[in-house]
C-alpha cells in the first residue's frame, strides 16, 4: 500500500534546495574573490595612471568623475541644468 | 525528536494546505514578495561588487595628480610646470601626461584617447578597448579615421584591440603616441593634459599635496585616496538612490502583505476558532502561523537573493545596464568578482523577512487567545 503524497514532501526539498544554492552562492563568493586574477587590470592601471572606471561614458564628467572639477556638470552657460541621466546618480566630487 | 518533527511536518502540511486553499492570492503575494527581495539584493549587491572592484583596481592610480586650473576649469599645464614640481621637496618623480576626450559622430560615442609612451606605437598606430573595437566594429590591421581639429582626416592603424578582461577599465579608451595626439589635436609641444608625481613616502603625499597648492595656488592636485574616497561615495550615493526609489515599493508590498496577514478573514478566524474547539493550544496555532509566515517569507528571501546574485555576478548585470548606461553608446561587458557582506544579508533579511513574520504571528496570537465560541460567531 502506498502512503498518499503530503505537501510537505513537495515544500520541504524545494527549501532545502534553495538553502542549498543560497549556501553555494556565500561559498562562491568567498572562493572567487580569493581566485580571481586582477594583474593584467591593475598593469594597465599603473602602467597609464589610469583613476577611473569606463563606466559612465556618456559625459566627462560621469567618465572621470574624480578629475572633473564642481563647474563641469553645468558648463554650457552660467545657468546651464545639468543634464545628463548618470549625472543625476552622481553625487557632486567630495569637498576636501 | 522523532515526534517533534512529525509533528512540525504535519503543521507544514496543514499550513500548505491552508495557503493552497487561496492559491491565487499567495501565489501572487509570493511573487511580488521574491521580486522585492530580488531588486534590493541585485542593488545591495551590484553598488557593493562596483565599489570593490574600483578598490581593488584602482588603488595602484596615480598617488597624486596635478591639473591647471583656470577660472575654475581643468585647462592645459605648461611644460614649464614639470621642473617646479620635480624640486618640491619630497616628490620623487613627474610626469606629464596626454589625455582627452573625441567625440565620433559616426556611432555618437565618446572615445576616452591617451598618449601611451611605454606601447612604443608609431605615428598613426593606435590600441582600442574592446567595447570600441565591438561597436566600430574594428579589428587589428583595420583602419579608423579621426577628424583633427583642423578638419583634416587623420587615418590610424589599429594595431591592437585592449584585453576584453580589462574592459571595466578601457571600454572607450584609445592608446595613441604622443606625435599622434598632438597631430590630431594640433597641440603644441610645452603643453601636457595634467602631471603625474610619485612621492617617495607615500604616506606625506597630502603634504606633497598641500605644498603644490601653496607654491601653485592656480593648480589642484588630486590625491590616490580621495580617488579611491569618491568612487566609494559614487556608488554608496547610487545605492541610496535606487533604494529611495524602491521604497515605495517596499512600502506598497508592506501595505499588502499587512493587509493579507494582519487582517484575519472571518472564515480564517472561524478555522482557528474550530481548531481551538477540537483541542489545539495556542502555542500549537502559533507555531501553525510561524510556519506560514516562515514558508512564504523565507523562499521570497532565498529564492530572490540567489536570482539576484545569479544576475549581478554571472548575467553581467544587465537589468541594470540602462540606469549605469544613461545615454553612452559605449558600455563595458564587465563580470564583477562576487562580494558578500553578512552584516547586508542581515539587514535584507530583517527588513523582508520580520516585518512578515510578526505580521502573520500577531493577528493570528489575538485570535487564538480568544474564547472559540466567539470567534466562531465572528
Amino acid at each position: 500500500m502506498t502512503l498518499p503524497l503530503r505537501p510537505s514532501h513537495f515544500a520541504l526539498p524545494a527549501l532545502v534546495i534553495l538553502l542549498l544554492l543560497f549556501t553555494l552562492s556565500l561559498a562562491d563568493a568567498a572562493w572567487r574573490s580569493r581566485t580571481v586574477d586582477q594583474t593584467a587590470q591593475r598593469t594597465l592601471v599603473r602602467e597609464l595612471g589610469l583613476s577611473d572606471l569606463a563606466l559612465f561614458t556618456e559625459a566627462r564628467y560621469t567618465r572621470h568623475p574624480t578629475q572633473a572639477d564642481r563647474h563641469t556638470p553645468f558648463q554650457d552657460h552660467p545657468t546651464a541644468l545639468e543634464h545628463f541621466p548618470t549625472g543625476s546618480l552622481l553625487p557632486p566630487h567630495p569637498l576636501d | 525528536m522523532h515526534t517533534f518533527l512529525e509533528q512540525q511536518k504535519y503543521l507544514i502540511d496543514y499550513t500548505l494546505a491552508a495557503l493552497l486553499r487561496r492559491k491565487t492570492r499567495n501565489l501572487g503575494l509570493l511573487l511580488v514578495y521574491t521580486l522585492l527581495v530580488f531588486l534590493f539584493s541585485s542593488v545591495l549587491l551590484l553598488s557593493q561588487g562596483l565599489r570593490r572592484e574600483a578598490a581593488l583596481l584602482l588603488q595602484d592610480a596615480p598617488e597624486v595628480i596635478v591639473q591647471k586650473l583656470v577660472a575654475g576649469r581643468h585647462d592645459l599645464l605648461p611644460a614649464a610646470w614639470l621642473e617646479p614640481l620635480r624640486r618640491i621637496r619630497g616628490v620623487n618623480r613627474v610626469e606629464g601626461r596626454l589625455w582627452g576626450y573625441y567625440y565620433d559622430p559616426a556611432v555618437k560615442a565618446n572615445y576616452t584617447l591617451m598618449v601611451a609612451p611605454e606601447r612604443g606605437l608609431a605615428v598613426n598606430d593606435i590600441l582600442i578597448g574592446a567595447s570600441l573595437a565591438r561597436v566600430r566594429q574594428l579589428g587589428v590591421g583595420d583602419y579608423l579615421s579621426l577628424r583633427t581639429t583642423l578638419g583634416q582626416p587623420l587615418p590610424l592603424k589599429v594595431a591592437g584591440v585592449l584585453d576584453s578582461a580589462s574592459e571595466l577599465l578601457s571600454a572607450d579608451l584609445m592608446l595613441l603616441s604622443e606625435a599622434g595626439y598632438r597631430q590630431l589635436f594640433n597641440l603644441p609641444l610645452e603643453v601636457y593634459t595634467d602631471a603625474v608625481l610619485t612621492v617617495r613616502n607615500p604616506r606625506e603625499a597630502r603634504t606633497v599635496a598641500g605644498k603644490i597648492a601653496l607654491a601653485m595656488p592656480d593648480s589642484r592636485p588630486i590625491l590616490r585616496e580621495e580617488i579611491l574616497r569618491t568612487y566609494d561615495a559614487v556608488f554608496h550615493w547610487r545605492e541610496g538612490m535606487v533604494f529611495i526609489t524602491l521604497g515605495s515599493l517596499l512600502l506598497a508590498f508592506m501595505i499588502l502583505a499587512w493587509d493579507k496577514a494582519a487582517g484575519l478573514s472571518a472564515e480564517e478566524k472561524r478555522e482557528i476558532g474550530i481548531l481551538k474547539a477540537i483541542g489545539w493550544e495556542t502555542g500549537d496555532i502559533l507555531r501553525l502561523k510561524l510556519w506560514e509566515g516562515a514558508l512564504l517569507s523565507l523562499t521570497a528571501f532565498l529564492a530572490g537573493y540567489t536570482l539576484a546574485y545569479w544576475q549581478v555576478f554571472y548575467g553581467g548585470a544587465r537589468l541594470f545596464a540602462p540606469v549605469l548606461k544613461g545615454w553612452a553608446v559605449l558600455y563595458p561587458e564587465f563580470q564583477l568578482t562576487p562580494t558578500v557582506d553578512f552584516s547586508q544579508i542581515l539587514a535584507l533579511l530583517a527588513v523582508t523577512v520580520l516585518p512578515y513574520l510578526v505580521a502573520t504571528l500577531i493577528p493570528g496570537w489575538r485570535a487564538a487567545i480568544s474564547d472559540p465560541d466567539a470567534v466562531m460567531r465572528g
